[in-house]
């Protein structure tokens, strides 16, 4: 099996998983490990958190593309951050011809109502972006070129750091969104092209997870629902594992109860001067410990069992940045994330 | 810092309000549902709004299914003569009633019906904040009319910033009371062809783009919903600085909640700020799953033991020192996280609860919590 579980080549990859699992981190490592020698990978970001820039300490991103990092193997990551409201103004000068009076919008907060009232309409616009970076060919990275549709793509591949578990149904969901506001017009027009390009077997989605309860459970319910909506699941990343290391000496510890009498005898022959309180309090870790190690591994076998291919990145505890996200990415390469 | 004794604050008659606040994932509604409990079954009537329980905890307080009411908890100690009741927010549901009570059937049937306040109602960004605002205030109102409970333990809606339940419903209410929304509606208040006159070339330009782009049947219907909702509420941002005021009340008590990580601290930190300057009365932190070290033997300490007795043989003990090691390192982590929280918030009282092995998903699992939480 590939490493996403699918046959085709997937080019648009979208990172979704509960809150605090570290989506913007995998985002950005997979975007990294994707980015193979002479290749092109672009980091879309949408909640306007600066998420991307803060995890690998650039600038903050603007609304134009720019690189932000290099691939494993020499390849060039690129950022951007996607914002409704330019997007909107971006549209109506493209499609309006609208010219300077984008800026006259802004001022009359028409921007703020058409992207935050009408329903739907910032996520056609923000995957109005997404699909014309998916779509976009090399021949229209030069200006005045039109661009074929056998012209290489501008971006090999193209990772979407998406709104969490909770939102992202409904932020995928284009159309059932606009349903009952544009029945016609541009906006549905394009709500349609992105609803295809999202159902299309180019596009893919991976879900990180933690193995704890709650993330675990959100994990299974979104591969359900985002089945069921039709849309591929990718891989389920589960994100900040024990190393190998822990695990074994968590395995050793499980083998039996520990003996106070030999813990204390042990501990005093290497100089630990010992009380009854500490040596229950060691017997009381070691018991706290097998009882989370049982609950991760029963967590570990629930996500294995939703069939989707499994990809475990260990826990830093020095926290993120560049160098974390060149790690996490080299582990993905390891365990056989590339692009074709 | 001092010490934040929940127990006597649940326990002065004069707390009738007390909000769980704090970034999302530190554990608010467990914190809720443990302060709620433990106040029930020390002799006060309470009831407890909910935002988004964990499925499980949601199933120990008996919220099987969403409807917006409140119902008594099976297996509180009552014998204190308290009691314990317990709801799910439900803000669709909530938003309909507050249109169906304030409007004449006919006009409400029209806005329940518009597909703009469909919209707004089920899936607008603060509408959920809004909303559990506008819950608190009926809950309260009830309790005042029918005598019902004395104390009502609310937990606010998930999201990145703790701040976001006092910033949301006025920023969707200044939103709503925004120009270009009050331009827009203009011409059906006015009763048709005079607001629309005195748009002014910019804004007859803006709105004739959005309704190329959205539809003009879009705008009718974004104009519509304004005007209808302006008689039931009189402004959307009037009711939402009324609802704010609720929390300043006296008998309001905020409970700030944070994990021990830098994040979620630093978010805490804001929000006390944050009540300070708007006099909102603050009960303290809490430190939710804090890791604690059982044994009193250092990281480094017990990983050279290991190293040293693992060369003698004895893997088994080794492994179980490496395991205090890994913990008690966490343990260091959170104490100098506290450490740095304190020495930044010297006057803050707060309390610390541990870091349990399995998650809370009972009411015996509440208790232990509680008993934490009310003991300093």
């Amino acid at each position: 099996m590939t490493w996403h579980g699918v046959t085709t080549d997937p080019r648009l990859h979208i990172v979704t998983g509960k809150g605090g699992t570290g989506k913007t981190t995998v985002a950005a490592s997979l975007a990294t490990a994707l980015a193979q020698e002479g290749q092109r990978v672009l980091l879309v970001e949408t909640e306007e958190r600066q998420g991307i820039s803060q995890v690998l300490d650039v600038a903050p991103l603007g609304t134009q593309e720019e690189e932000v990092a290099a691939g494993l193997d020499g390849g060039q990551v690129w950022g951007l951050s996607i914002e409704a409201g330019a997007a909107l103004v971006e549209y109506l000068r493209l499609f309006y011809r609208l010219g300077r009076a984008g800026d006259l919008l802004h001022k009359m907060g028409a921007i703020e109502f058409a992207t935050t009232i009408a329903p739907g309409v910032r996520d056609v616009l923000i995957g109005g972006k997404i699909y014309e970076s998916v779509r976009r060919t090399t021949a229209g990275r030069a200006p005045g070129r039109r661009s074929r549709s056998e012209d290489p793509p501008a971006y090999d591949a193209v990772v979407l750091d998406a709104p969490p578990t909770g939102r992202v149904g409904r932020f995928l969901d284009v159309t059932g969104q606009l349903a009952d506001l544009a029945r016609v017009g541009p906006i549905r027009h394009q709500a349609d092209a992105i609803h295809q390009l999202l159902h299309s077997d180019t596009t893919l989605v991976h879900l990180v997870t933690l193995l704890e309860q709650l993330p675990v459970q959100e994990t299974l319910d979104a591969v359900e629902s985002l089945t069921s909506e039709g849309l591929q699941v990718g891989a389920l990343i589960v994100n900040q594992a024990r190393d190998a290391g822990v695990r074994a000496s968590l395995d050793l510890v499980a083998e039996q109860a520990p003996d106070p009498a030999r813990l204390a005898e042990q501990l005093e022959s290497v100089g630990i001067r010992t009380s009854a309180a500490m040596i229950s309090g060691l017997e009381q870790t070691a018991a706290e410990a097998v009882q989370r190690r049982d609950l991760e591994a029963s967590l570990e076998d629930a996500v294995v069992a939703a069939g989707r291919p499994v990809l475990v990145l260990p826990h830093l505890p020095e926290g993120v940045g560049p160098d974390a996200v060149r790690r996490l990415a080299a582990e993905l390469a390891a365990q056989g994330v590339a692009s074709a | 810092m001092p010490d934040l004794d929940l127990g006597a604050v649940l326990a002065d008659p004069a707390t009738s309000v007390v909000v769980c606040c704090g970034s999302g994932g530190v554990g608010k509604t467990t914190t809720a549902a443990a302060l709620a409990l433990h106040a029930a079954e020390q002799g006060r009537r309470v009831v407890v709004l909910t935002i988004d329980p964990a499925r499980r905890l949601a199933q120990a307080l008996g919220l099987t299914e969403l409807d917006n009411t409140p119902r008594p908890v099976v297996g509180v100690d009552t014998s204190a003569g308290g009691s314990l009741d317990a709801m799910m927010l439900d803000m669709k549901r909530t938003f309909d009633e507050v249109v169906l009570t304030h409007a004449e059937p006919e006009t409400a049937q029209q806005i329940l019906d518009n597909p703009v306040y469909q919209a707004v109602s089920s899936s607008f960004a603060g509408t959920q904040e809004y909303m559990a605002m506008e819950r608190l205030g009926q809950l309260r109102a009830q309790a005042q009319a029918e005598d019902s409970w004395d104390l009502i333990v609310v937990d606010t809606p998930p999201s990145r910033s703790a701040l976001d339940f006092l910033d949301a419903p006025q920023r969707l209410g200044s939103f709503l009371d925004g120009r270009f929304i009050r331009l827009v509606s203009a011409p059906a208040r006015a009763g048709g062809r005079v607001g629309a006159r005195a748009l002014g070339v910019g804004m007859s330009l803006a709105a004739s783009t959005l309704g190329k782009l959205l539809g003009k049947q879009f705008l009718l219907d974004v104009s519509t919903f304004v005007a209808a909702m302006d008689t039931v509420f009189g402004g959307f941002r009037a009711r939402a600085d009324e609802t704010y005021r609720l929390l300043q009340a006296p008998g309001t008590r905020f409970v700030v909640v944070a994990a021990p990580e830098r994040d979620a601290l630093r978010e805490a930190g804001f929000f006390v700020h944050r009540l300070a300057r708007d006099r909102m009365p603050l009960a303290g932190l809490v430190l939710n799953r804090v890791a604690v070290s059982r044994a009193r033997i250092s990281a480094d300490r017990a990983r050279d033991a290991a190293e040293s007795i693992e060369e003698s043989g004895d893997p088994h003990t080794a492994a179980v020192l490496r395991a205090h090691a890994d913990h008690a390192e966490v343990a260091a982590r959170h104490r100098r996280l506290i450490r740095d929280t304190a020495a930044a918030y010297p006057k803050l009282a707060t309390v610390q609860v541990p870091l349990a092995g399995a998650d809370i998903a009972d009411l015996p699992a509440l208790r232990r919590v509680a008993e934490s939480l009310s003991t300093p």
